[in-house]
């Protein structure tokens, strides 16, 4: 054999063994299941593709749990994982998941709404493929996804992504993006579907608010915040003052842009009777300037180079050597859910939910997140749920 | 499969075909030969529609 194709077979076994090795570690992440534990309030169970039957049988499908209380009254959407690498969100969904029980009203969770990109990763920037929460029965794992759908799932990406239905030119990427493709539409792209189907959902249902939980970087100045459109504004307003008041952490109120599309704070509203809001809590994993993105910094947000830049007051949001640690995110997210639902059930009484044995921030801080998680290993079978 | 998707596909094996042919008839830079190796990856699992 001549010199070079001896070269060249060594380089190809390289290449596959570099190729097969890693794609192992891809396929496992991307079917590894997560253990849904669904608690005591649960009492349905459905599937998102029942409301857009071109989800069905795709990696877009995620369960969809309803928390009714006896007593009949108003209804609230919590959708988590919209963008999965901003897992406070999938965390504060699985507290209420577990511990919510609904006297009055209805509660429904998506806990995974992107279902596709928490089961795609970012390698160019490093991402942790798992992450894990320290409980008292051990840790519980989690598949730590992207902001965007996976290309797997939906391909190929157009060269502009051209807003349905307002015509708006986005990004190409966004078209993965599911809070760039509301309100959706049955024929269009996957996360158009996702969308659309959550749209259904709110419509059929008579949902009176839906939450979408997020997280954001420190130097973004949509962050640690609530972000409602008008007919909202009010009980933004509200809530972001009694938290300050009662739980003393900041979160104050940003408008929805009327001119910026495909947004869940501004189509939701825009398209049906629903009053959105985003909740962002800061995210100092998502800065672009920061160390290595490991699960350490994922999990307490303490970064060398944020700390350098909020002495430069180059950040949007309190920065110190604490960092941002989890537990105050998720804790900053039930605490402004919980408020957000109070403040409706004022305004309307005739619509009020009542929920108890979530806890709030104070008690999320002190015990940690997953004092709050049960044990999938001695939780009954039929109330485990694998996304 | 749409039309835009079957075009896409044809795109993929062409430019698979043109790293394959370029990798057989380099004959001295390894570093070309291992930068056509490693751009084909994507391409090849496209074709084979491997997830």
């Amino acid at each position: 054999m001549p010199k070079q194709w001896k070269i060249k077979v060594i380089l190809i076994l390289i290449v596959s063994a570099l190729v097969i090795t890693a794609g192992i570690q891809l396929y496992k992440h991307r079917h590894f299941r997560m253990a849904l534990a669904a608690g005591a309030g649960v009492n349905k169970v459905t599937m998102l593709s029942d409301y857009c039957s071109g989800l069905k049988g795709t990696m877009a499908d995620t369960h969809v749990f309803f928390l009714e209380g006896k007593e009949p009254g108003g209804k609230m959407l919590i959708l988590a994982n919209t963008h999965s690498n901003e897992p406070a969100s999938l965390l504060a969904a699985l507290i209420f998941l577990e511990n919510a029980v609904v006297e009055k009203g209805t509660l429904i969770i998506i806990p995974q709404f992107n279902n596709s990109a928490g089961r795609n990763t970012r390698p160019g920037d490093g991402y942790p493929l798992y992450f894990e929460i320290q409980t008292s029965w051990g840790a519980k794992k989690f598949r730590m996804g992207n902001r965007d759908a996976s290309p797997l799932d939906q391909w190929p990406d157009p060269d502009v992504y051209v807003h349905y239905p307002d015509k708006q030119l986005l990004s190409f990427l966004d078209i993965r993006n599911t809070n760039r493709t509301w309100p959706g539409r049955p024929n269009g792209a996957l996360m158009e579907k996702v969308t659309y189907a959550a749209m259904e959902l709110m419509r059929t249902e008579k949902v009176d608010m839906a939450v979408d939980i997020h997280g954001a970087e420190t130097m973004f100045p949509v962050t640690n915040c609530i972000v409602a459109p008008e007919k909202a504004m009010r009980i933004a307003t509200m809530t972001s003052l009694t938290l300050k008041a009662r739980e003393g952490f900041d979160n104050h109120v940003e408008p929805s842009p009327s001119g910026f599309r495909g947004l869940s704070h501004r189509e939701i509203g825009d398209f049906s009777d629903t009053l959105p809001f985003l909740l962002e809590a800061p995210l100092p994993f998502l800065d672009q300037p920061t160390g290595p993105k490991t699960v350490k910094l994922l999990l307490d947000g303490k970064d060398p180079f944020l700390l350098g830049l909020a002495k430069k007051n180059k950040l949007f949001v309190p920065y110190d050597e604490s960092g941002w640690p989890m537990e105050n995110r998720v804790g900053q997210h039930c605490s402004a859910v919980l408020e957000l639902l109070r403040q409706f059930s004022r305004k309307s009484p005739d619509r009020s939910i009542r929920v108890k044995n979530v806890p709030r921030y104070a008690g999320i801080v002190k015990n940690g997140v997953g004092y709050y998680y049960h044990n999938p290993a001695i939780i009954n079978k039929k109330d485990l749920y694998f996304n | 499969m749409p039309f835009i998707m079957l075009i896409y596909y044809i795109i993929s094996a062409y430019i698979l075909a043109m790293l394959i042919w370029n990798f057989i008839k380099e004959k001295k830079s390894v570093n070309d030969m291992l930068l056509y190796l490693l751009v084909m990856v994507p391409f090849i699992l496209r074709l084979l529609r491997v997830k």
